[in-house]
């Protein structure tokens, strides 16, 4: 703080904490809902404190009962698919950035455009003719269908290259030296200087994949490897029927529980990872 | 770019870049040509056969009214989204810049949004503002507003560039803190000698000197505005009432996917592309300059 105005703070606080209670709202409201049973919630005004179905509803939703798919199965189902993106995009884009900053070799730079030319192909302009080689593999349906083709890096590339440029030459040269091979100095020297930069960028591509949606769409048709962040869309289209709330708010909050602990969690480190690494 | 030493192995480095290169090729390098190929082609529903057009995809397009009033709704959104949520972030975070109490707290409630996916957030906003049942509408109702975004077009508009603004908040919040934690201290407090007060400073100092953050996070939520809000719209209006919020991606996608117009839906996911394409050289253009104060 520049100058002591008491007053100032006060009403900076006071907007400050409108602004945040304007911001969690629909998470309020959400939580809300999920303590409430059905018929509660077809009265209008709806309630805006909580109720006490919360744990009946929680019961409710993993017994599996009226729903395409038990909620524990696509739970895994996106646990897998975010796992699987997050490693697999750390995994692909550490090796070649290290190919890329510590070899000489033929169409390095070649193969540098290449990465990048996938930052301008979003997987929302290429979603026909990718299902096609999907198809043609025979891997809808399948974690491999939901996650490989979302798996390539370039943000995850350039920051690793970033980051491997800042690494002094000498430890290169000292570990040269001493026989180690570039393998071994990938594993012993590259890898925990970059503990950092691999934590932030999980977090990132944690939620990235846990919160894909047109794309596990597309790819399953099989209620068993649905994700539950796409299942909430079947159960907003009951056809006929109002919408069951209750359950559909309470699915609502599992599917977004982990991505929000994870942010929380690691926030300090999510923070710096982003800030740094967009830019 | 490269090191001043390095290996010299002959197989090493084409077995550690080539599985990105694999998934390169195959998922995105590929599937991005054959989009490029079947624009080309007027393909009838089933497969069955094709034919060689030239620019005619392209040309309906062109022609089509419902296309040329997506470009501008597509438009009208992100632009809507951008600012609405880009105002608000730097707001909060103008604020959070001066209180040193709770800002941990403020910083951890805003940032859920983030954590957030699309098609949950489009679900919490259509719970609120549902029709029959919502909270909003039902307060709403008392002021006289009757709202319906199931049959109101502008309302519709409204509700999902809210949403949309309202998941984005997070990320311009942190960009705004961190850009206004990198201005050096000295010259706020220099201002504040020569008797310049908070908003004083704020429009003389802080807002010019965040102006480089300001055109990236500008760049990155029109990107945000055109590809990640898919999950928003299908969730909230199905591109309805009408045509009314469908979006270029989303319109790919009814188009290709619903109505099986391969070669329209491929024609536009062509279009999208160099829009991709432009928006990231716009970006990296930037970026190389980002560090002049």
């Amino acid at each position: 703080m520049i100058e002591n105005r008491p007053m100032t703070t006060f009403v900076s606080h006071t907007v400050l904490i409108l602004g945040v209670a304007l911001i969690v709202f629909p998470i309020w409201v959400m939580l809300v809902a999920s303590s409430h049973d059905a018929l509660r919630l077809t009265q209008v005004p709806l309630p805006l404190l909580p109720g006490n179905q919360f744990w009946i509803n929680l019961k409710l939703l993993f017994s599996g009962k009226g729903f395409s798919a038990p909620i524990h199965l696509t739970l895994m189902n996106s646990l897998a698919m975010a796992l699987m993106i997050s490693v697999g995009k750390i995994v692909i884009s550490i090796i070649s950035a290290f190919a890329i900053v510590y070899f000489k070799f033929r169409f390095r730079m070649f193969f540098f455009w290449m990465i990048f030319l996938t930052l301008m192909l979003p997987v929302e302009v290429r979603i026909l003719p990718t299902y096609e080689v999907i198809a043609n593999f025979g891997m809808l349906d399948t974690y491999a269908g939901l996650s490989i083709p979302l798996i390539a890096s370039a943000t995850a590339t350039f920051m690793f290259r970033q980051t491997f440029l800042t690494i002094p030459d000498e430890l290169m040269e000292a570990s040269r030296i001493d026989g180690a091979g570039p393998m071994r100095f990938f594993f012993d020297v590259v890898i925990p200087m970059s503990r950092t930069n691999i934590a932030a960028l999980f977090v990132i591509l944690f939620i990235f994949g846990w919160n894909q949606y047109l794309w596990p769409l597309l790819v399953t048709t099989d209620p068993d490897m649905y994700t539950v962040v796409m299942s909430i869309k079947q159960m907003l289209e009951s056809g006929e029927n109002e919408p069951q709330w209750h359950l559909i708010m309470m699915t609502a909050l599992v599917a977004m529980l982990p991505p929000i602990l994870v942010v929380i969690f690691m926030q300090k480190i999510f923070v710096k990872g982003l800030t740094d690494s967009e830019k | 770019m490269q090191k001043r030493v390095h290996y010299n192995t002959s197989y090493l480095p084409y077995l550690l870049v080539a599985p990105q290169i694999t998934i390169t090729l195959l998922f995105f390098i590929w599937p991005a040509v054959q989009a490029l190929y079947q624009s080309f082609l007027l393909e009838d529903a089933f497969g069955l056969s094709s034919e060689f057009v030239w620019f005619d995809n392209f040309a309906e397009l062109y022609d089509s009214e419902n296309y040329l009033n997506s470009f501008t709704r597509t438009a009208f959104f992100s632009v809507s989204v951008a600012a609405l949520s880009m105002g608000f972030a730097l707001f909060f975070a103008a604020l959070a810049d001066r209180v040193i109490k709770g800002s941990h707290t403020y910083r951890t409630l805003l940032i859920i949004p983030y954590a957030v996916a699309p098609v949950l957030a489009g679900t919490l906003w259509l719970f609120l503002f549902n029709p029959t049942l919502g909270i909003i509408p039902y307060f709403l109702d008392i002021v006289s507003i009757n709202w319906n975004h199931k049959l109101n077009s502008s309302q519709a508009m409204s509700l999902v560039i809210i949403a949309a603004a309202w998941k984005q908040v997070s990320y311009n919040f942190l960009f705004f803190v961190a850009a206004m934690h990198s201005i050096p201290k000295s010259l706020i407090e220099a201002a504040a000698i020569d008797g310049a007060g908070p908003m004083h400073r704020f429009r003389t100092i802080i807002f010019p000197l965040i102006s480089p953050t300001t055109f990236f996070l500008l760049v990155v939520n029109i990107i945000y505005a055109f590809f990640d809000t898919f999950g928003i719209i299908h969730a909230i209006t199905a591109g309805g009432p009408g045509n009314s919020t469908e979006i270029l991606v989303y319109k790919v996608f009814n188009d290709g996917f619903v109505g099986l117009d391969l070669g329209g839906s491929a024609a536009q996911s062509v279009i999208l592309m160099f829009i991709v394409i432009l928006l990231t050289v716009v970006q990296f253009k930037y970026v190389e300059r980002k560090v002049e104060y």
